[in-house]
């Protein structure tokens, strides 16, 4: 059962979009709401790892070896600007969107094993993930005019 | 006569509810009104009381003409006429027939007047000399500064963006559509905002969410039909003194409606009320989840309603359902009794009136906490029939038009950015091209306008009407902003404010009483201010001013036809009413000329319902339809905007959302650095920046400078008495000033927002200790309506000089009511005395006829008791015993 690769996968995903959200929201601190909301987003993603711990122990027992190239990093460092505050959001947008589509595969995954608990996890948290998403967007959304065409 | 210094409320006139044959017939549909025979269902049993004030030396009779108009001082809209003698305006007089104060005036409409006739208005154009300096210049040469540099920043793609405007809540409708116009067909820039933002961004934003589009659900006559007021965050004795008047009738009179407040302080209001819940500044929401909790679980709520005219219950129910009131006692720190008390206030009465205001707007969590309001009256179904009324007010007298004129974070009449065929019809009625209106994303609010102008890509923001550099939050770095070398500013305004010292431009502009326009109250009345007088010098009105930028700029229609196609008030006011049908802000049933009868007319109001509207959604339906809302919604702990599909998905259908969110802490909570929570707000003498109040000898002298709120434990640990100079920190600055210590919550530090410069003829604090509230608040905002949060910050406190025999300038009056006996009354003495005349019929009279002079009706001794302090908790009662109706009121058994 290979369940247990895309849970660490996703655990791991969530872990580092949580440091992710920390440090961009910290870089652009002169932007209070991209600051104050990647806190509380950061805060989300370890909750989302710490409700996937006990399936990632769980499952690990009845897994084989890791396989090669199952991870990818996505964030390499923030950036400054209006510019570069666009291309943080633009990482951070990336990075959910694994996550994102990692929790549908181990939602289908889950209903394979049966498993209401993990079921139950993946409801609530991928909801959450969502909105990370369009809130991402949203804010995309309302910096790139300016920041693309306007600013010199 | 009566000193409404010492007096804002002025005499009680108490009174009860109407018969159960008027409430009926109150509920009635309005076209059934209509046909009703007189005036029956539209009657309001509240007493007529004329207030009036005149220059000393000059009487009614001498008075040359009396123009109509209503208050530009606060956000009631009271109605009043102005006395001109000679061509000077020389007094007020409150109108008897109006449906929002029957006569009565609040103490700054009274007084403020005299700043209009200050010698220091701006009577030219400023622009800056060889030397930097600021010199005065003809109106061509300023205008064609702000004409050139404007041309040379809109040439190139992209040249939209350089512009800024930050506009006011002290316009007229007229001024603000004809800006939304030039910003928005023009130039065609989203970056428009009103200092709206700062007071009612919240109350647009809650009502869209809740209701699918702005527009205040009630009725000021709620008031009188009420059994339950609930006042959240809403220190409505020095908002707005003629609403709390009217409440204040209600509880003398017979079977009074019962009265729940939550604030953190001891204002009047929380003196008055049965229930004063002072939560811990930034709880509201574990508040709100805890009520809605008990409403639910106690099956206090109407199912049929929920049934028929709401969505998301379920999700709601989840939401509050750990929420119990033990929870919230232990985050919000008030007694888990007093909580249960409140709960039982709200689930057991028949009729609820809530007002917000910016103890929830300005604080953690803004938008959701407002919406818990609107979710208790659609629990309850306590919505469109009389006394079951709501309103989100409005902290500005104009604030509704600058909302619904589009001349800030809206776009006009209501529309919705985000729906093609909304722009379609701005389009078409403005002949643009609709790529033209920027509408890619939501009108770029206030605080993200300097942060543009901050990094240099807005250069030309130019201010009408308001003093950001008094009061938006972080004075030190908006100062910074203004003084950019980059950043071409134009100020229009009155005076010199601390804004216009930093300007490139300044524009001499004309105010109430020398110009003519149309505004809006909370209750949706809408009134017209007639010009009574001349502007001094070359000053000119806000529109004129902007009229004659449009023509200078040239901006021209799809057809190469001027844009702007209107060149007076009344023109501009039929242009917003072809802009304003079919929404719900729908003006057509209005004119000039029906403006001019007794009373102010509530939209909507159209040809097909000429007497207005009284209560919005009567049949429980809202403006939630697809194709007719404001907004697509938001998630009210991100602002995430949902899409058309999300929406449409929910197949609203006319049924109002129950929006719910889980209590989240603030950003910025109390540590061992900063141990205490910094609150800001008003005093009822001043209203804003003090352009104009600190201009009133009367109004100035009551609370002449800036003082600290301390709670009498905070006080005492620290080491401080009455009157010792204090300072003030936050990690943003620091401030100084005398110490009042007052019944604030254990904890909280309040300081009035209203204190500047401009008297020390300066734009900032320079080399001496700040006295500015803003100069300690954070740079954050709710993350849906975008309003700063104002009401917490992180401070400590230190002593730095003692007394020394000077008591705190705070005032007697209102919250800052002194715990030390040794403070004298505020008091305005002779200088204020204004009279008052009481009517006899139980409707507002017609202007002077069935008004008389009465005595005989004496003045609530409540009203003087409230000036001392309730004895602290434990100790044996003192006046709060006397403080029952029972005890004090006068009864006047002639008007019941």
């Amino acid at each position: 059962m290979h369940l247990a690769h895309y849970l660490g996968l996703l655990h791991r995903s969530q872990t580092e979009l949580a440091r992710a959200f920390r440090e961009i929201g910290e870089h652009h601190r002169d932007e209070p709401d991209v600051y104050h909301v990647c806190e509380r987003l950061a805060a989300q993603c370890d909750d989302h790892a710490r409700r996937l711990e006990p399936f990632v122990r769980r499952y690990s027992e009845e897994a084989p070896q890791e396989p090669e190239r199952l991870h990818s990093t996505l964030f390499s460092g923030t950036r400054s600007g209006g510019l570069g505050l666009l291309r943080d959001l633009h990482d951070l947008y990336l990075m959910a969107a694994e996550c994102d589509i990692s929790w549908t595969v181990i939602g289908q995954a889950a209903q394979g094993a049966r498993d209401t608990g993990l079921l139950e996890v993946v409801s609530r948290c991928e909801s959450e993930t969502a909105t990370q998403m369009t809130w991402l967007s949203t804010r995309m959304k309302q910096a790139a005019p300016q920041a693309l065409v306007v600013a010199s | 006569m009566s000193d409404r210094i010492a007096y804002p409320w002025g005499s009680r006139t108490p009174y009860g509810p109407p018969a159960v044959v008027e409430r009926l017939a109150a509920s009635l549909p309005g076209r059934l009104k209509d046909v009703l025979p007189g005036d029956i269902g539209r009657r309001s049993p509240w007493p007529v009381r004329v207030d009036t004030f005149l220059e000393e030396g000059v009487g009614e009779e001498d008075v040359d003409a009396w123009v109509q108009a209503a208050s530009l001082m606060h956000s009631n809209g009271d109605a009043m006429d102005i006395a001109v003698k000679d061509g000077r305006i020389v007094g007020v007089r409150g109108r008897a027939g109006d449906r929002v104060n029957h006569g009565r005036l609040d103490p700054k409409d009274l007084y403020g007047w005299q700043a209009n006739n200050s010698p220091d208005r701006l009577t030219r154009p400023l622009i800056r000399g060889c030397g930097g300096e600021l010199v005065e210049t003809d109106w061509d040469t300023a205008m064609n500064l702000i004409v050139a540099r404007s041309k040379e920043l809109l040439d190139g793609p992209g040249g939209w963006g350089h512009f800024g405007f930050y506009t006011s809540g002290q316009l007229f409708l007229e001024e603000y559509y004809t800006l939304g116009v030039i910003g928005k067909a023009g130039i065609g820039t989203p970056h428009m905002d009103g200092n709206t933002r700062l007071c009612t961004a919240t109350a647009a934003a809650a009502l869209k969410a809740s209701f699918g589009t702005d527009g205040q659900p009630g009725s000021y006559t709620d008031v009188d039909h009420c059994d339950a007021i609930a006042l959240w965050g809403h220190n409505v004795a020095e908002t707005q003194t003629v609403l709390w008047a009217r409440m204040l009738d209600r509880r003398r009179g017979p079977r009074p409606p019962a009265m729940l407040a939550v604030d953190p302080r001891e204002t009047p209001v929380a003196r008055e009320a049965d229930v004063h819940l002072a939560i811990r500044s930034g709880t509201n929401m574990a508040l709100m989840n805890a009520l809605i909790h008990v409403l639910i679980d106690r099956g206090r709520y109407d199912e049929r309603y929920v049934r028929a005219h709401t969505l998301g219950f379920e999700e709601l129910q989840r939401t509050v359902a750990e929420c119990t009131p033990t929870w919230a006692a232990e985050i919000c720190d008030v007694p888990v009794r007093l909580i249960e008390q409140a709960a039982e206030l709200l689930g057991s009465c028949d009729r609820l009136l809530s007002t917000v205001l910016q103890g929830f707007y300005q604080s953690n969590q803004a938008t959701a906490a407002a919406c818990q309001v609107n979710n208790i009256h659609l629990l309850r179904g306590m919505l469109g029939r009389p006394g079951a009324g709501l309103y989100q007010m409005n902290g500005q007298p104009t604030a509704q038009n600058t909302r619904e004129a589009g001349a800030d974070g809206d776009l006009p009449g209501m529309r919705n950015w985000e729906n093609p065929e909304h722009i379609r019809r701005l389009a078409e009625l403005w002949n643009v091209d609709p790529s033209v209106i920027p509408h890619w994303a939501p009108p770029t609010h206030a605080m993200q306008i300097f942060r543009y102008a901050e990094q240099g890509s807005i250069k030309l923001l130019w201010v009408s009407a308001t003093n950001p550099a008094v009061s938006l939050p972080d004075l030190a770095r908006i100062r910074r902003i203004l003084a950019r070398d980059d950043l071409f500013l134009v100020v229009q305004d009155l005076f010199l404010t601390e804004t216009a010292r930093f300007a490139d431009v300044v524009l001499p502009a004309a105010t109430w009483g020398e110009k003519q326009g149309t505004f809006t109250s909370v209750d949706r009345t809408v009134h017209l201010a007639d010009k009574a007088v001349e502007p001094p010098g070359e000053a000119r009105s806000d529109l004129d001013i902007f009229l004659d930028y449009a023509r200078r700029m040239d901006f021209r229609d799809k057809d190469g036809a001027p844009l702007i196609k209107w060149h007076d008030p009344e023109s501009a006011f039929e242009a917003w009413k072809a802009c304003s049908a079919g929404r719900p802000c729908d003006y057509t049933g209005i004119t000039y000329e029906k403006l001019r009868g007794e009373s102010g007319v509530q939209w909507p109001c159209t040809p097909a319902a000429l007497r207005g509207t009284e209560r919005l959604y009567a049949g429980g339906r809202f403006n939630t339809d697809p194709d007719y809302c404001e907004t697509y919604g938001h998630d009210l702990v991100t602002g995430a905007e949902y899409s058309e599909e999300q929406y449409r998905a929910r197949e609203p259908r006319g049924r109002a959302f129950l929006q719910a969110a889980p209590y989240q802490p603030s950003p910025e909570v109390p540590g061992q650095e900063y141990p205490l929570l910094l609150t800001t707000g008003r005093t009822v003498y001043h209203f804003h920046t003090r352009t104009k109040t600190g201009r009133a000898p009367q109004l100035n002298d009551a609370a002449p400078e800036p003082w600290v709120e301390l709670s009498p434990g905070d006080a005492s640990a620290m080491g401080v008495s009455e009157g010792d100079t204090v300072r003030v920190e936050s990690p943003r600055g620091a401030l100084e000033a005398r110490a009042r210590v007052c019944g604030t919550r254990p904890g909280v530090v309040f300081v009035p927002f209203h204190y500047g410069y401009w008297d020390l003829d300066d734009s900032g604090p320079g080399d001496r200790a700040a006295r500015a509230a803003n100069e300690l608040t954070i740079t954050s905002w709710d993350p849906v309506s975008k309003q700063p949060v104002y009401k917490v910050a992180a401070v400590r406190v230190s002593r730095v000089a003692e007394a020394g025999g000077t008591l705190s300038a705070a005032p007697t009056v209102g919250a800052a009511a002194p715990h030390d006996p040794r403070v004298p009354p505020t008091a305005g003495g002779p200088a204020a005395e204004a009279s008052e005349r009481f009517g006899t019929s139980g409707r507002p009279g017609h202007g002077g006829a069935g008004v008389q002079e009465r005595s005989g009706l004496r003045r609530d001794p409540g009203d003087r008791e409230r000036f001392t302090p309730r004895q602290p908790a434990g100790e044996p009662a003192g006046p709060a015993a006397e403080d029952q109706p029972e005890a004090r009121v006068p009864r006047r058994t002639e008007e019941e």
